[in-house]
């Protein structure tokens, strides 16, 4: 992790008619860490991701990516570039199988440039490349998983199929969306080091997460917004001995306690 | 007690794969001529019986008629192909008839080119024609792209008609016909084939699920970096160059373009006989298309009375057929049925 910031959001605001979701929101993101995002229902986090990766247009403000402006540029040039993002209510492709799901980003331009997957050689048949992907995000190769519809798989493979998708791309930095939300404590628990080996590979990691305890195992900084703004930022330990996050996010002591145990 | 004894709550039905499937759609394990015969034969009955068909039905009248057929096939596969793989409802098979019935009629009777020249000029420029139009209504979904494609050709045929350009009403008489009508036949037969068994073959190739994607889910193909736009103009061109294909074809059959050729008929049948026939299969808008076309033909004495048993026969399919004729049987060849204890 190095202190060059991969991403700098400036003074981003969005308005949904009356209803603020952002305000003047600024922060940097590193090159290689795991950087979360937190805050109460509502609070913009979602709409933060959209407007960052180009989903949503956003009334002002910038965001350069390593030293880019890519304000309000098209989401698949902003994909193009290696900025790719996880959607909270998983989008797969739900008529095709699991594997043919990721023929559809590895047919993309960047997919196509950025050559095999883990640098070998050129992009080799897709089905395979795939397969691989899969199996390297806990899809078993040698059973039916992969084969399977995505309208058939449970929720832990969707949330994984949605991660392949980015990683299909070779991305730069992943925008998760709540990857641990709707999964029972054991697929969480086979969640984590998969988070923990994408950072290994030099990914960058912005998580979006209501599941503090298992963020906090991973994230190296966070961030947390209420209402659309800014009401703390830096290590999960210190941002949750902040008075005003407990008053607004945590509300009580006894959560907090929560939070930390185990 | 057997189970077919079992009464209606008893029992259900049990459907199985038969065993050449492997894993997935589209992937087979052969291992006898048994077993690849039972995969060709479908295929070969539909082409063997496509190319005797001048033969079964020699008379001039049928001959026309199934040349009819054949351009209604390449409008419903078009349709087909937008509607069940890349999730745009188009109306505009009037659109992509005319534009491509006034390319070639103009191109033969103004440059003077023969069939051969302007039916490839014509699905070219017809298809670039139409995506071209098509393009700024192209992020809409559902039903606004359908109101958009449906306008268009009623608002061509107007203006022709207004600024009197292109023939005006008469349309352009004296375009070049066919040098026999065994070229007129096996021509646009072999097109049919051609287009169906490419199509079928394109949506199962890697830029075909990428189209399926943008059906399934636009905003995960926009998250992949892929230009949904992009994708769909070229979905909309394949379907807009075979419609304006077949609008060639009709100009030159009938040595005639006219504003009849931006009649809805050509929007409504495709979508009748995809009904019909059933969606998402690609054979099936060809089969509804050879059931519904000749029925209207040998429906012609009862003048405009006909639509209503046009009416009555969708009505009837959507009630009691839904799926269409090529989803049940596909589902009845490829899969055993037994009836097992609840």
């Amino acid at each position: 992790m190095s202190e060059e910031p991969i991403l700098q959001v400036i003074d981003v605001s969005k308005s949904f008619g009356g209803v603020q979701a952002l305000l003047d929101l600024s922060f940097n993101v590193r090159k290689g860490e795991v950087f979360g995002i937190i805050g109460p229902n509502g609070s913009g986090k979602t709409t933060l991701i959209n407007c960052i990766t180009g989903f949503v247009r956003m009334d002002s403000g910038r965001v350069i990516y390593q030293g880019k402006d890519i304000s309000n540029h098209p989401a698949h040039k902003i994909a193009d570039l290696g900025v790719t993002r996880t959607f909270q209510i998983m989008r797969p492709y739900y008529s095709l199988p699991a594997f043919k799901n990721l023929i559809i980003p590895l047919f993309s331009p960047r997919a196509r440039r950025t050559g095999g997957w883990r640098g070998g050689g050129k992009l080799g048949d897709r089905d395979t490349v795939s397969i691989d992907i899969l199996e390297e995000i806990g899809f078993e190769r040698d059973s039916f998983v992969p084969y399977k519809l995505a309208s058939s798989l449970p929720t832990g493979y969707l949330k994984r199929l949605e991660l392949a998708r980015c990683l299909a791309l070779r991305p730069d930095i992943i925008l998760c969306d709540e990857v641990f939300s709707g999964l029972s404590m054991s697929e969480i628990a086979s969640m984590v080091p998969l988070i923990e080996k994408l950072q290994m590979d030099g990914i960058t990691l912005i998580m979006v997460e209501h599941r503090l305890r298992e963020l906090f195992r991973v994230a190296n900084r966070v961030m947390v917004l209420n209402f659309g703004e800014k009401l703390s930022e830096g290590i999960p330990e210190e941002v949750m001995q902040d008075e005003k996050v407990k008053e607004a996010y945590l509300g009580s002591e006894k959560v907090l306690d929560y939070t930390f145990e185990a | 007690m057997t189970d077919s004894e079992l009464t209606r709550g008893e029992r259900r039905k049990e459907r199985l794969d038969r065993g050449i499937k492997v894993r997935t759609e589209g992937i087979y394990a052969i291992a006898s001529w048994q077993e690849a015969s039972y995969l060709l034969l479908p295929r070969l009955v539909l082409i063997v019986g496509l190319l005797i068909l001048p033969f079964v039905m020699p008379s001039l009248y049928w001959n026309r008629v199934t040349s009819i057929v054949c351009i209604y096939v390449l409008l419903s596969l078009g349709f087909d192909f937008l509607a069940h793989f890349v999730g745009l409802v188009s109306l505009g098979g009037a659109f992509f008839i005319g534009t491509g019935g006034y390319i070639a009629a103009i191109l033969n009777t103004s440059l003077g080119l023969s069939p051969i020249f302007t039916l490839p000029l014509a699905t070219i420029g017809g298809g670039l024609i139409c995506t071209l139009l098509l393009l700024p209504c192209l992020p809409l979904r559902g039903v606004y792209f359908a109101i958009v494609t449906l306008m268009y050709p009623l608002v061509l045929a107007r203006i022709i008609e207004a600024l009197n350009i292109f023939g005006g009403t008469d349309g352009i008489l004296g375009v070049a016909g066919f040098s026999s009508r065994w070229v007129e036949q096996y021509l646009i037969i072999l097109i049919v084939i051609i287009a169906l068994f490419g199509l079928r073959r394109l949506v199962n190739e890697d830029i075909g699920l990428v189209f399926r994607g943008v059906k399934d889910n636009d905003q995960a193909v926009r998250a992949s970096g892929l230009s949904v736009t992009f994708y769909k103009a070229i979905a909309v061109f394949i379907a807009s160059a075979l419609g304006s294909l077949g609008g060639a074809y009709l100009a030159h059959i009938y040595m005639w373009s006219g504003i009849s050729q931006f009649a809805l008929d050509f929007s409504i049948i495709p979508i009748a006989a995809t009904v019909i026939g059933g969606g998402g299969t690609l054979v099936g808008p060809l089969l509804g298309c050879f059931i519904l076309v000749p029925i209207s033909e040998l429906l012609r004495a009862f003048g405009t009375l006909r639509i209503v048993f046009y009416a009555v026969i969708l009505m009837l399919f959507i009630m009691y057929r839904s799926e269409g004729i090529m989803v049940y049987a596909q589902r009845k060849y490829h899969q055993f049925e037994r009836w097992v204890k609840v």
